[in-house]
């Protein structure tokens, strides 16, 4: 199979969408002749042009806001948030306006629109470009979540994300923009709320979204080659979450360790811990563990940034803690 | 007012829209007072003729959003009596199926893209519905309604220049009552509030907002510019809102005098002076009137007892319409 980057996956996801649909649009900073800082998507206003790419002020509230209404009125819009970090700004439009629509008028109205943004510390860019938000927006009913961990889930849930009724935050990676992964040429998409196992094991349940992934199956590997055999399962939308998938793998395996980017308080990593410890309490042999961004703002230090987030050594070392049986508290 | 003109039947459905507003938020006021309304809201008595002056230049293919204070833009894009208490009551036929309730009712059916609780909130999906009608060539405009409060918000500042950078087919409808909830506007204004949007080379405009016809006349001028490609526009309207910032504002006088209140009602009401015009043009008697305020008046009260005794939504919809299909 061809390999191309998660870069390219989510270009062609939505270059394909874009033929398919015309309602179809993109709009945020920088999006058209630049195609956005990363250049995700460079030459789709060749093909489209500036009606359907359209770059705007930078303007978060305002351009997002008019995603909303354009959504509700009949239109796709894709809107580019150029980084995760600014999701703060457009909290009201997002929050209150896009996920409520549907709800509060009863069914009548429908937002289908995707916010596609990045998250992803060890870019040395500091506390305002590096964090990993996607907890805040999970929070929110009314809202779907996708979190693509390789460029084959990138274009199978960016496709399904635009073809979605509802309001999707989608996060990419920004670190593995120039990824790449065996993607086929032939069109898929990729349901929402099917978990993907990774990697089978029968002794713990490493459970890993997006940059995490990798982290996970690195730190299988090693476990791997000590003789404790590790199942890595990506869940690719947190919403909503294939909670049966991750119920069984840790029937199964009877430990687990949630592993996530964003701050490891009150976030996806807790939610995760919290479904199994609920659902799959009396199969555990060790209280589920949490692996998240430490509790800091990102620090720009190289020295300081790389411990804050889990490390592939680090899953490893918990889980053969968790393994043998030996007491732990995360640090 | 504005000069006569042969329309009759315009202008009975302006009046018609103006009493049909008052009426629905006397009965509000009532439910509230009376303890039969959950929460409460906020009353457009005296602002009639701003809804039904811009709406009445609207086809049902053109969108409004609306605000906290809804009702009178709710009405005046066509909608009915029953299901708009029904949705103050929290029922089941309401037009929300009473999840929104008095800040949300939303009436797609009629382009009403619905009400907003948060202050400015609407004016990003305005905008956004403005470049929806360009991008896919369609020739329906958006009037986007808000208060002088909301001009403080940075939105309007952004969507404004979006708006004017691509000649979006929006107007901004800035309904200025003087008050910002319990603040004068002028506290809270710096400048002049058209001027804001001129400088961002949008076309605005100063009108009347008691005086039904001025209002209408100029919107049929903006929304046939807007059609032609020619907008965005800015309209300020200076009018007055008769009720406290909503119904549990009773005892104001530590922001508002009621000579002040007394003023307005005794001298500029909206309905009175548009009901003498009718007469004086020989377009109604007093008599046909007095006969539409009274089936006004019957259709509220049946209204109203119908959605008293509708039924609330069944306990099982409190989880749909979390997520569409």
């Amino acid at each position: 199979m061809r390999e191309i980057t998660l870069s390219q996956a989510v270009n062609e996801a939505i270059a394909e969408e874009m033929r398919r649909d015309e309602t179809v649009f993109l709009l945020g900073e920088d999006v058209a002749e630049a195609g956005t800082p990363f250049k995700v998507l460079s030459g789709l206003v060749e093909e489209f042009g500036t009606a359907r790419v359209i770059d705007t002020p930078i303007a978060e509230p305002g351009f997002v806001g008019l995603a909303v209404g354009a959504a509700m009125t009949g239109a796709r819009p894709i809107v580019d948030l150029m980084f995760g970090d600014f999701l703060y700004l457009v909290m009201d439009q997002l929050c209150n306006q896009a996920a409520k629509q549907h709800y509060m008028s009863g069914g009548k109205l429908s937002v289908p629109m995707v916010l596609r943004t990045n998250l992803g510390a060890t870019r040395r860019s500091a506390a305002q470009h590096s964090q990993s938000l996607q907890a805040l927006v999970a929070h929110i009913p009314g809202l779907k979540v996708a979190m693509p961990s390789s460029a084959y889930e990138a274009k199978g849930l960016m496709k399904t994300a635009i073809r979605d009724n509802n309001p999707v935050v989608i996060f990419e990676d920004k670190l593995m923009y120039q990824d790449k992964a065996p993607v086929p040429e032939e069109e898929f998409l990729i349901p929402f709320g099917e978990a993907n196992v990774k990697r089978e094991g029968k002794d713990i349940s490493l459970i890993a979204t997006s940059s995490m992934v990798q982290v996970a199956e690195k730190a299988a590997e090693m476990l791997g080659q000590e003789g404790i055999g590790a199942e890595v399962i990506d869940p690719r939308t947190i919403v909503p979450l294939d909670e049966k998938t991750l119920i069984e793998s840790v029937k199964k395996t009877s430990r687990a360790i949630v592993i996530d980017e964003g701050h490891q308080s009150y976030g996806v990593t807790s939610e995760i811990a919290s479904r199994l410890n609920e659902k799959a309490f009396y199969h555990l042999d060790a209280p589920v563990l949490r692996m998240g961004a430490m509790d800091v703002p990102v620090p720009f230090s190289p020295a300081l940034e790389d411990i804050t987030v889990p490390t592939p050594e680090g899953v490893a070392e918990n889980a053969r803690k968790l393994c043998s049986g030996e007491m732990i508290h995360a640090a | 007012m504005a000069k006569a003109k042969t329309n009759t039947e315009d202008y009975l459905r302006m009046y018609r829209q103006m009493v049909r507003i008052r009426t629905f938020e006397d009965n509000a006021n009532q439910l509230y007072l009376s303890a039969k309304m959950p929460g409460l809201t906020h009353m457009y008595s005296g602002e009639e003729a701003v809804a039904v002056g811009i709406c009445e230049a609207l086809t049902d293919d053109d969108r409004i959003t609306s605000t906290h204070r809804g009702h009178g833009h709710c009405v005046a894009k066509g909608a009915e009596f029953k299901q708009m208490f029904c949705e103050l009551l929290g029922k089941e036929e309401g037009y929300c199926r009473g999840k929104g309730g008095s800040m949300h009712i939303a009436d797609q059916s009629h382009g009403n893209l619905g009400a907003n609780a948060i202050v400015g909130g609407s004016m990003g999906i305005a905008t956004g519905s403005a470049l929806r009608s360009k991008l896919q060539g369609a020739d329906d405009v958006t009037v986007c309604f808000f208060g002088d409060g909301a001009t403080a918000q940075g939105l309007l500042y952004e969507v404004m220049n979006m708006a004017a950078l691509w000649n979006l087919p929006v107007i901004y409808a800035c309904e200025n009552n003087g008050y910002s909830e319990y603040t004068k506007t002028e506290e809270i204004a710096a400048g002049s509030i058209t001027a804001r949007a001129e400088a961002f080379g949008i076309e605005a405009f100063k009108v009347d907002g008691q005086d039904v016809l001025a209002v209408n006349e100029l919107t049929q001028k903006l929304v046939a510019r807007c059609r032609k490609g020619e907008g965005p526009f800015f309209i300020e309207l200076e009018t007055y809102r008769y009720h406290g910032h909503h119904v549990g504002d009773i005892n104001r006088e530590y922001y508002r005098s009621k000579d002040e209140e007394k003023d307005w009602k005794e001298n500029r009401d909206p309905i009175v002076r548009f009901r003498g015009w009718l007469v004086e043009q020989g377009i109604a008697s007093e008599d046909e009137i007095e006969a539409m305020n009274t089936e006004i008046e019957t259709d509220a009260t049946e209204a109203v007892a119908y959605a008293e005794a509708a039924n609330y939504p069944d306990v099982s919809e409190v989880d749909m319409h979390v997520y569409a299909d």
